[in-house]
């Protein structure tokens, strides 16, 4: 068996139970908020509309975007009422995917409901049934088929969708095909889709279950049915326990791409070697991962000065390494308690880069080259950095207004723009892939990207834990630039893979 | 004042319903001693069903007066007004998920009793007491009419309300099913108000026939004299029966 097979293997169970534990409380609280609603809006016309309305419009926003919501609105609503609300993890994942099972078990309910035969409630009625009597002997049983029927859609949809609770950092199965995807591990990613299929599908047929012996009255298909329910979601719950009983536990944060995977490994390593038990929060946004930082969400993980300055500290200006380095450590200390332990060793900026042939081929060798030839060239940028303050600083700086400018994940970037698809892309200058696709970096003469030094934060809960931070603290300083981009093509380069744990492990070797 | 010879079992008066401004029903008053049977007939939209369900309250009247051996209806909770009235419908409504047994015993169980009547009952309607595991769908319309009658009786009831019981069975059961239940009338002592559209069925099986255009009495006599009723849309009513007995024996 392959590392790659093994090591995703070995990740499955875990994450196989929190996938479980997320969709099955989201789908019992569709139901329990759901069957409700259904019941009062099929015998309401003026709720029965907006009700229908709003769970179908819920359903319309991408479950991404809906997983992203809920994060800066607890936030929010934690730092208004003072209240410590968890905004990562499992109860934004938990929020969102519950209201996306809303829909089919609303409007299934309904359906149900009002496609009782008139008759059977005249029926009903005149022999004098009271209200409750007639929902619960008449109404509910006759319209269980489909109500279920509703319930096993939710239950197919919340499983799949629960895949991108990674994003607001709730563990899942789509852990490992977020990055799997990122670091071009497939068999990764195969076995998290097929993972969450079979979990679908093993629901879906216990539902099914019931769902027939409901039909056909049978006592036995209801009780096994929903015995054997009972007790996937009892196993999901198990290692809950056991580790709420277990010692101190720390969180380590990663965003979405390689490089911050090994970081994140390499951390783990030392704080374990420390003692500490851990948890890992990966594919975190870039805002979202030092909010939760600096809200105690996660303890610790890498970001890069330039992206502070501009997104954090809302700064145009470029001032010097060193002078951003002393500042960013201040302000963010002053601002939100976040200690800035210093950097790795390295730097990993944007840089805009071209195949070296064509680059020469153009006689660019600069970004002020680049104004000129610019309106020829297609720009591939990666998902953020449009968006970002660094691209109206290089946008003013040098008036570049390309042909055509696309967004990729990282891994395509790359792609695209060794296989023509892109001239120019907005490269890392820590990545492997940039000496590997013989790229040649274009140079900044008016510096209008500031430096992005890799630090190491820690949240404010952390700051004065000595034995925490004297754990990570022979990393400071300890990975030159040369060793990181190895390391990072070593996860991402086709032939002879390694997984990012591996990368960190060679990276790191004192790291336990 | 003399106590009367048949006690008034069901008495109305006044009483007014009003759908969207037109009256469905128009100050009707009716007096009906204890076991007697009466047949409600009128064209569609007179009032019939109307005037039936006010008394089991599916219809709350706007004004007027129900009583039921002396107790106002509105007195007493609707669930338990609604358990001592048998009712009966065409579209019949029995439970499909339940069987013949549970069906004919739901309002006894409905009212905590344990009582295990159902064979007894299916004895009464003249259905073998096999029948009482069997499902609704697997009956044929005029058993499972006389599975409806059942249980309207399941609890004893006095007063027995009909909505065109016989109305969607073919004619050979409809004939046999309604001399069955009159029977079941007269063993009991039931009182009965039965709303029909066939006026050979009214005049054939109940003691008293009113007959509601627009939502008025417009006549009320047992059938012997409603046949010589001087007012035309009576007449006009009344007459079918007996002009298509006449057109069939000159056959």
């Amino acid at each position: 068996m392959s590392p790659a097979f093994t090591e995703a293997l070995a990740d499955l169970p875990d994450l196989a139970r929190a996938h479980l534990l997320v969709s099955g409380c989201a789908v019992a609280i569709g139901v329990a908020l759901g069957l409700p609603l259904a019941i009062w809006a099929s015998g309401n016309r003026i709720v029965r509309t907006p009700v229908l309305g709003l769970a179908g419009l819920i359903q319309t926003v991408p479950a991404l975007a809906l997983l992203a919501l809920f994060y800066p609105m607890l936030l929010i609503l934690g730092q208004a009422s003072g209240l410590a609300i968890p905004a990562l993890g499992f109860l934004p994942a938990l929020i969102a995917l519950s209201l996306y099972a809303l829909l089919p078990i609303v409007r299934n309910g309904i359906a149900a409901l009002q496609g009782v035969d008139p008759a059977v409630l005249e029926a009903a009625d005149g022999i004098g049934m009271t209200r409750r009597q007639r929902l619960t002997r008449i109404e509910l049983p006759l319209g269980a088929p489909i109500i279920l029927a509703g319930i096993r859609t939710a239950a197919v949809w919340t499983i799949g969708a629960a895949t991108l609770a990674t994003t607001v950092g709730q563990p899942s199965l789509g852990n490992l095909i977020f990055s799997g995807l990122q670091t071009e591990n497939w068999v990764r990613v195969l076995v998290g889709c097929a993972a969450a299929a079979a979990l679908a599908l093993g629901v879906d047929g216990l539902l099914a279950l019931v769902e027939s012996g409901l039909k056909r009255r049978s006592r036995w298909r209801v009780v096994a049915g929903l015995i054997a329910l009972a007790a996937a979601l009892a196993l999901a719950v198990a290692p809950l326990t056991r580790a709420a009983a277990g010692g101190e536990t720390v969180v380590i944060g990663a965003k979405n791409f390689s490089e911050q995977y090994i970081l994140a490994s390499a951390i783990e390593r030392r704080l374990q070697a420390a003692g500490y038990r851990t948890e890992r929060r990966d594919n975190l946004g870039s805002t979202v991962a030092y909010q939760a930082l600096a809200a105690g969400d996660i303890d610790i993980y890498v970001d890069y000065g330039g992206t502070l300055w501009t997104n954090i500290l809302r700064r145009t200006d470029v001032p010097s390494p060193e002078a951003m380095r002393a500042q960013l450590t201040t302000q963010l200390r002053a601002r939100d308690g976040v200690l800035v332990m210093g950097t790795l060793g390295f730097e990993n900026a944007y840089a805009l880069a071209m195949r070296r042939a064509r680059a020469e081929a153009l006689g660019v060798r600069n970004l002020d080259d680049l104004t000129r030839t610019a309106p020829r060239l297609s720009l591939g940028a990666d998902l953020e950095f449009l968006s970002r303050p660094e691209w109206r600083s290089v946008q003013s700086s040098y008036r570049l207004a390309f042909a055509g400018q696309r967004s990729y994940s990282p891994t395509f970037m790359y792609r695209a723009v060794a296989d023509g698809s892109a001239d120019v892309i907005t490269a890392f200058s820590s990545d492997g892939r940039i000496a590997a696709l013989d790229l040649f970096t274009l140079a900044d003469p008016r510096r209008a990207l500031p430096s992005y030094d890799a630090l190491l934060l820690v949240s404010p809960r952390r700051v004065a834990d000595r034995r925490f931070t004297g754990a990570v603290q022979p990393l400071i300083g300890a990975i030159p630039v040369e060793r990181m981009r190895q390391a990072n093509l070593m996860v991402d380069r086709d032939a002879d893979k390694r997984t990012p744990d591996e990368a960190a492990r060679w990276l790191d070797p004192g790291g336990g | 004042m003399p106590p009367q010879p048949t006690p008034i079992f069901l008495e109305i008066e006044g009483l007014t319903k009003r759908h969207d401004h037109r009256a469905a029903l128009d100050r009707v008053s009716l007096a009906v001693p204890a076991g007697q049977f009466v047949a409600l007939v009128g064209p569609s939209g007179s009032g019939k069903t109307t005037l039936l369900k006010s008394i089991n309250r599916l219809v709350e009247p706007d004004e007027g007066l129900i009583r039921i051996d002396g107790r106002d209806i509105s007195d007493q909770p609707v669930a338990r007004l609604r358990h001592g009235i048998g009712y009966v419908i065409q579209s019949i409504g029995l439970f499909p998920h339940m069987n013949v047994a549970e069906n004919i015993e739901i309002v006894p169980r409905l009212m905590g009793s344990t009582e295990d009547r159902a064979a007894e009952l299916l004895d009464l309607v003249a259905l073998p007491a096999d029948m009482a595991g069997r499902y609704p769908r697997e009956l044929s319309g005029g058993q499972q009419q006389r599975v409806g009658v059942a249980r309207a009786l399941a609890a004893r009831p006095r007063l027995m309300l009909m909505d065109e019981p016989f109305g969607a069975l073919d004619p050979v059961t409809r004939d046999s099913l309604g001399s069955a239940y009159r029977d079941l009338h007269d063993r009991l002592g039931l009182t009965t108000l039965m709303v029909t559209h066939d006026i050979g069925e009214a005049l054939l099986l109940a003691d008293r026939i009113v007959v509601l255009i627009d939502g008025r009495i417009r006549a009320d006599a047992a059938p012997a004299e409603i046949v010589s009723n001087p007012d035309p849309d009576v007449r006009a009513m009344i007459d079918v029966p007996r002009r298509q007995a006449e057109r069939l024996a000159a056959l």
